[in-house]
């Protein structure tokens, strides 16, 4: 087995009895062990979130998810197809090597390169040119408005490190060998790898030399994953740690109880909405030659039957945040004025569906997660029975995420519960992409059940290359009105954020549920 | 000898193919990991191509001709999930395991035993009959139950004991050890005690049932009727007796122990084989399924077959038949 030069220093570390704890410790953890070191193998958003205190973009975003310049001090369009960076002079990584346009280059490159598993986070990048040592050109493939938010999720790595580990491609499964940079980190951030043991714990310490100035004040960050909610919520009970992700719905109430620790909630930026089978026969009906959810009145019937406020009452503990639209209130093409949920109605429903032809229901299938999203399954029970009152028979499945996604993406399943939370552009450009837009090529990933409207494929062709901001969230918001009234999908609600913390630990929590303790103290 | 041994071997190397083949032909079922794997907006093309790079979409038979092919020449492949050659990923947390494994058995022993003998020597009276409904509880109660109890007392309530993780630990080369440090002495203390309460009812009990047996066989009496003292009698007689049977069952448990201790590890983050088998599962990760699943498979025959050989040495008449077969 090889030793890494990170072990070798766990090992003189614990010979030399070390010990690890001081004052300006935070220990901390999460429900999953961060996967993977490099930052271009996985695109798992608790792991991208880890990495980024060690790692860094160009451009990042705040606390309040703006894009503000990182390694990059400055950026303009030369050419709406040419974004030019200045790097930030003076930035070393934790190997002491100075950051130039050399890794900026190389890490784009490794990012977008084909066999990269990333390269979907950065669709529009066409290729990159170094100008002079500290400045950059983006080359895209045509305008692309929020380049600058995907880069917020493509950290950069140093050249001569990758060059001299043979890690200049990412890790790559496929081709069955390990890469240096998996089990090894050297970025610019504020914080350093000191040593990691997968599953255990891993632990950074601050890093001295960082370019930016610190908002925080911590020295040490030990991160351990708890896979299992009662022992992480005891750990932090019993003082072992200073902050846990997330603190699960239920025991929200018994952790605000209990002395010197404190639930910290936040809205998400996570809409779970309900997708449906748009194609010429349903998969688990007793109707084999129709398919009822081509009609409009009865996609309104099923959304009226569903009374999300007793669901927030009862099974979301009132932490949800009901959701007329397919976007949460932070992603640009949201509208307040449009985000008002009809008001739950079984009668009106049944008119509808007796108007529709189906006055007495019919049997539909309906597809949940059950280790997914918060509540999933109860919110899927609650559904069934409400629809069950109008004369809709549905056969709920709820199973494990994995055997979930395969059957949806498979186009295996006529209701279906999915979350999108618009990651990593934070753009309402990712749901008319994935979602509204009809499935050919790119386009429609997540659109499985082939929900086709011409108008919306026409308004995501030209939001994709619009530059003026004005215009372009106009015709974002436009997209989700048409959504909207057709019922394209059943938007349900934002789930809640939660996470816990110790008395005497700030930090505050961040829609897109990636803790940033860049901005957290400890006394 | 040879030919028993022969025999063992190629019936375990057909166990082991078994076991393989049902891992296989069930991985159909736990998902398809390609999504995870994926970001959310990449599209069904690039997923398809992933599909069929990493050999997911042949059948399962090619699958498994290609695994047992890698597996002889020891490759396991890289884990889905965590981009890392299986085999070092197993490495690393094999002494966790077993560590935990060790303490486990070493608490049930020195827990069951004491205890067996005392029930069986004073079988009316307050303690054993305590002794008694005791274990009674613990082979009833839930192992995840008894783990949460135990963390909420130990480490909520007294804060005497960590309720997670494995503490500091030390590399002697490979092997990474927790015994050698105060923190990892402290953790091994809960985990242990939940997966090793189960197996002190067992042993209290076979070590109760064989005593009261062999106490009651002539050879007790006649040692009785030699003038020895009771000390000498249920120690150097009764109890020798007994330890055989017991012997047995602990190994038959080993194995049972490392798979059973899937669950102790979830409980308490122990970072071993089994949260990394758990974790896998949930991911769709399929290298690591199957390594896992073979190296357990692997563990239990083992120690089967050292039963077996063992017994073949103790017990002249199986090597008769052997013999004459």
């Amino acid at each position: 087995m090889k030793l890494s030069l990170v072990t070798g220093i766990t090992i003189a570390a614990l010979a030399l009895g070390i010990s690890g704890a001081s004052a300006n410790t935070l220990r901390m953890a999460d429900s999953s062990d961060i996967a993977a070191l490099d930052p271009h193998s996985m695109t798992e958003s608790n792991t991208i979130g880890f990495l980024n205190h060690i790692y860094e973009g160009v451009v990042r975003y705040n606390d309040q998810l703006k894009v503000e310049p990182a390694l990059a001090e400055s950026w303009e369009f030369i050419e709406p197809t040419r974004l030019r960076f200045k790097i930030r002079k003076g930035v070393k990584f934790h190997n002491g090597n100075d950051l130039t346009a050399q890794d900026v280059v190389a890490s784009l490159q490794r990012a977008s390169h084909e066999s990269s598993p990333v390269k979907s986070n950065l669709p529009g990048l066409k290729s990159v040119e170094k100008v002079d040592q500290f400045t950059v050109d983006l080359v895209l493939k045509g305008p692309d408005p929020i380049v600058l938010n995907y880069l917020t999720n493509i950290l950069i790595l140093d050249k001569e490190w990758m060059t001299e580990h043979d890690a200049l491609l990412p890790a790559d499964i496929r081709g069955g060998t390990e890469n240096f940079a998996v089990a090894n980190a050297n970025g610019t951030g504020p914080f350093i790898l000191e040593s990691r043991q997968p599953d255990a714990r891993t632990v950074l310490v601050v890093n001295k030399n960082w370019w930016d100035t610190p908002k925080h004040n911590l020295t040490r960050i030990e991160f351990n994953p708890i896979a299992s909610d009662a022992t992480r919520i005891a750990a932090l009970l019993s003082g072992e740690l200073d902050f846990i992700t997330p603190a699960p719905l239920q025991d929200i109430e018994r952790i605000n109880r209990a002395e010197g620790v404190s639930v910290i909630e936040g809205p998400s930026l996570r809409t779970i909405m309900l997708g449906m089978n748009f194609q010429d026969t349903l998969h688990n009906s007793n109707l084999t030659d129709k398919n009822p959810l081509q009609d409009l009145r009865v996609r309104k019937a099923l959304q009226l039957a569903i009374d999300m406020e007793l669901i927030r009452n009862k099974i979301m503990r009132k932490r949800s945040r009901n959701a007329a639209l397919l976007v949460a209130p932070q992603v640009p093409g949201y509208k307040a004025s449009l985000d008002i949920r009809p008001t739950a109605s079984p009668e009106a429903a049944k008119a509808l569906l007796k108007s529709a032809g189906y006055p007495s229901g019919f049997e539909v299938g309906l597809d949940c997660s059950n280790d997914r999203y918060v509540n999933d399954e109860e919110i899927c029970q609650a559904i069934t029975a409400m629809w069950a009152r109008i004369g809709v028979k549905a056969q709920l499945t709820a199973q494990t995420k994995s055997k979930h996604f395969q059957k949806v993406l498979g186009g295996q399943s006529d209701i279906y519960m999915f979350g999108w939370a618009t990651l990593p552009m934070l753009d309402t450009y990712s749901v008319m992409s994935a979602i509204l837009h009809t499935p050919v090529d790119r386009m429609g990933a997540w659109n499985p059940g082939k929900y086709s409207n011409p108008e919306i494929d026409q308004l995501t062709a030209k939001v994709a290359v619009e530059l003026d901001s004005v215009k372009r969230t106009e015709m974002m918001t436009e997209a989700l009105t048409i959504a909207r009234d057709e019922v394209a999908l059943i938007p349900l609600h934002q789930q809640p954020l939660a996470w816990a913390i110790r008395d005497g630990v700030t930090l505050a929590v961040t829609p897109d549920n990636k803790p940033r303790l860049w901005y957290a103290t400890v006394d | 000898m040879l030919a028993f041994t022969l025999q063992r071997l190629i019936q375990s190397v057909m166990v082991m193919l078994a076991v393989a083949l049902i891992a296989f032909s069930m991985f159909r079922y736990v998902g398809d990991p390609v999504n995870g794997m994926l970001p959310e907006n990449a599209s069904s093309d690039e997923r398809q191509e992933l599909r069929t790079q990493l050999g997911l979409d042949a059948p399962v038979a090619t699958q498994f001709i290609h695994f047992v092919g890698s597996a002889v020449k020891g490759e396991y492949g890289i884990s889905y999930r965590n981009k890392r050659p299986v085999s070092d990923l197993i490495t690393e947390r094999l002494p966790a395991t077993l560590e935990l494994v060790f303490a486990a058995a070493l608490f049930s022993l020195l827990m069951g035993v004491p205890m067996g003998i005392y029930t069986a020597l004073h079988r009316k009276g307050f303690a054993s009959n305590s002794m008694q409904i005791i274990s009674l509880i613990g082979i009833s109660v839930p192992t995840f139950v008894t783990g949460i109890l135990l963390i909420l007392i130990f480490s909520v309530w007294l804060n005497w004991l960590p309720s997670f993780g494995r503490g500091d630990v030390v590399f002697l080369g490979w092997w990474s050890t927790g015994f050698l440090t105060v923190s990892g002495l402290k953790s091994v203390v809960l985990p242990a005690v939940m997966l090793g309460l189960f197996q002190v009812t067992l042993i209290m009990r076979l070590v109760r049932a064989e005593m009261l047996e062999t106490l009651r066989s002539d050879y007790v009496r006649f040692a009785r009727a030699r003038g020895l003292s009771n000390r000498a009698v249920h120690f150097g007689h009764a109890f020798r007796n007994t330890l055989m049977p017991v012997i047995t069952i602990i190994g038959l448990q080993l194995g049972g122990m490392i798979a059973f201790a899937i669950i102790t590890e979830t409980v308490f983050q122990w970072p071993g084989m089994g949260l990394l088998f758990i974790q896998a599962v949930s991911f769709g990760d399929i290298p690591v399924m199957s390594a896992y699943l073979v190296l357990v498979s692997l563990v239990f025959v083992a120690i089967n077959m050292i039963v077996d050989l063992l017994y073949f040495v103790i017990d002249p008449r199986l090597s008769i038949r052997a013999g004459r077969a």
